[in-house]
């Protein structure tokens, strides 16, 4: 086993393969459950063995049966699984944290990525936490206030001067130079594995089931394919029954290749250049965008797309509803699902995961048109006044 | 070496672009991967050569209006 992502022979994605026979008889509903409260109590079932040095505590969130908005949407039971409250955020540290470990493994000492967001965060706070080097890079006009999350865990940033395009080849330049895991390329089949348990932990904590619907945003397809991949490892290994989930893909109107090639009906998805407010989203060329496309088919689910303005007005309505406060990510999650009840592709009685991938403290200049304080003089009459001209 | 993904729309997938580009540039050219479908299909190809002539290469097939992509998918992840 080594540090690689591509076939050289026919160029495709390598994916890590298991011995699912073998986990069954290594794991039973109780073994899990007596597991840690972090993503490794599915150690059974990912690339990597559990290392303590370099773990952050990612994963094992909550899933949180919605009130509000349910009853906004006139569903009865829908579930939020609210990734948003990972140790750096995002559900990135689900990612970073299995390819930390495996990382380790191969006899890494350094972790890198190209990365404008999230994923630096993940990075940056693994290799701390790791005591390891980490290489962050990023197009030189990002600003700053940006990669703050990232910045504030001690990593070298390094800011490139070129295009998008400059950047992404020097990132795979890099990769085959120096002796680093750049988790989103040499590292990727395990890296993409971590997604795996979004689905594992929505099984278990429905009460070792699955959901008639699954809605989740896509960026590069990964997350969304790797969550029906955990769904359907658990029933392969018998700890739940037949995976019924169709599962959705919610992309903004800025950036929906995948979305795009469903309406579409191709499984050939046509590149684009992001530009979508939903910044975690904006990725135009998707490594996994046809096999995201191939669990939309295999699952009888679909794809829809979210309109920019939707965003911010998902995020309202998230944080209005249910209390939770999501990023641009979790705003086309949100408009997606609406949408998809709206349509009638899930109907009220069926039962429903959102999965929030990311968290609104990241992205707060989308929605800063929320703060009109009333402003009074320090008087209870000023007070009363206020109120009352407000009501 | 570089290796890209060209996307083709229309009419350019009856174009010979790759052939094309051999020739009127310095490059070697390798295709690794394919798809056509009615309409639209991509190539995975590997380039050797000067990386400004594969550059200027590739600059010839964009104002042909073939997209040209990081083989591997976008590299910078948000």
């Amino acid at each position: 086993m080594g540090a690689f992502n591509v076939c050289e022979f026919c160029f495709g994605p390598l994916e890590v393969v298991y011995d699912l026979d073998a986990i069954k008889k290594a794991v039973s509903r109780e073994s899990i459950m007596a597991g840690p409260h972090s993503l490794w109590r599915y150690a059974d079932f990912l690339p990597a063995d559990h290392n303590p040095d370099v773990d952050i505590n990612a994963g094992f969130t909550p899933l949180i049966r919605s009130k509000g908005l349910a009853d906004h949407l006139g569903l009865e039971e829908l579930w939020i699984k609210n990734d948003s409250v990972n140790p750096s955020y995002s559900f990135k540290d689900r990612v970073v944290a299995v390819a930390a470990a495996k990382a380790i493994e191969l006899g890494f000492d350094t972790l890198a990525c190209a990365s404008t967001g999230n994923l630096a965060c993940a990075v940056a706070a693994h290799a701390a936490r790791g005591n390891m080097a980490a290489y962050v890079f990023i197009p030189s006009d990002l600003e700053h206030g940006k990669v703050l999350g990232a910045a504030i865990y001690g990593p070298t940033m390094v800011a490139i001067d070129g295009t998008y395009d400059d950047v992404n080849r020097l990132c795979s330049e890099l990769a085959d130079t120096y002796p680093w895991a750049f988790v989103n390329i040499n590292i990727r089949p395990f890296y993409a594995d971590g997604s795996k348990t979004l689905g594992y932990e929505v099984a278990e904590q429905l009460g070792w089931r699955t959901p008639m619907h699954a809605v989740a945003p896509s960026a590069s397809g990964a997350m969304f394919t790797r969550i029906y991949r955990g769904f359907n490892d658990f029933a392969d290994t018998g700890l739940i029954g037949k995976v019924e989930t169709k599962m959705h893909c919610v992309q903004p109107r800025g950036c929906s290749p995948i979305a795009t090639a469903y309406e579409e009906g191709r499984l050939i998805i046509r590149p684009v250049r992001a530009n979508t407010i939903a910044k975690s989203l904006g990725i135009g060329n998707p490594a996994d965008g046809y096999y995201a496309l191939k669990t939309i088919e295999a699952s009888g689910g679909s794809a829809v797309i979210a309109e920019e303005h939707e965003v911010a007005e998902g995020i309202k309505l998230l944080a209005e509803t249910d209390g939770i406060f999501t990023e641009g990510a979790g705003g086309v999650a949100v408009a997606g699902l609406k949408r998809l009840v709206e349509r009638g592709t899930i109907k009220p009685d069926e039962p429903t995961v959102l999965y929030i991938t990311g968290n609104g403290l990241k992205t707060t200049e989308l929605v800063e048109d929320v703060v009109h304080p009333l402003h009074i003089e320090a008087t209870v009459k000023a007070f009363q006044d206020a109120i009352g001209a407000r009501a | 070496m570089q290796r890209v993904r060209l996307t083709f729309l229309d009419h350019l997938i009856k174009e010979p672009v790759i052939h094309q580009l051999g020739h009127k540039f310095d490059i070697v050219t390798n295709v690794r991967r394919a798809d056509i479908q009615e309409g639209i299909g991509w190539v995975i190809l590997e380039l050797e050569g000067d990386d400004d002539e594969i550059d200027r290469g590739l600059d010839w097939a964009r104002a042909l209006g073939v997209r040209v992509d990081p083989a591997l998918g976008d590299l910078i992840e948000p």
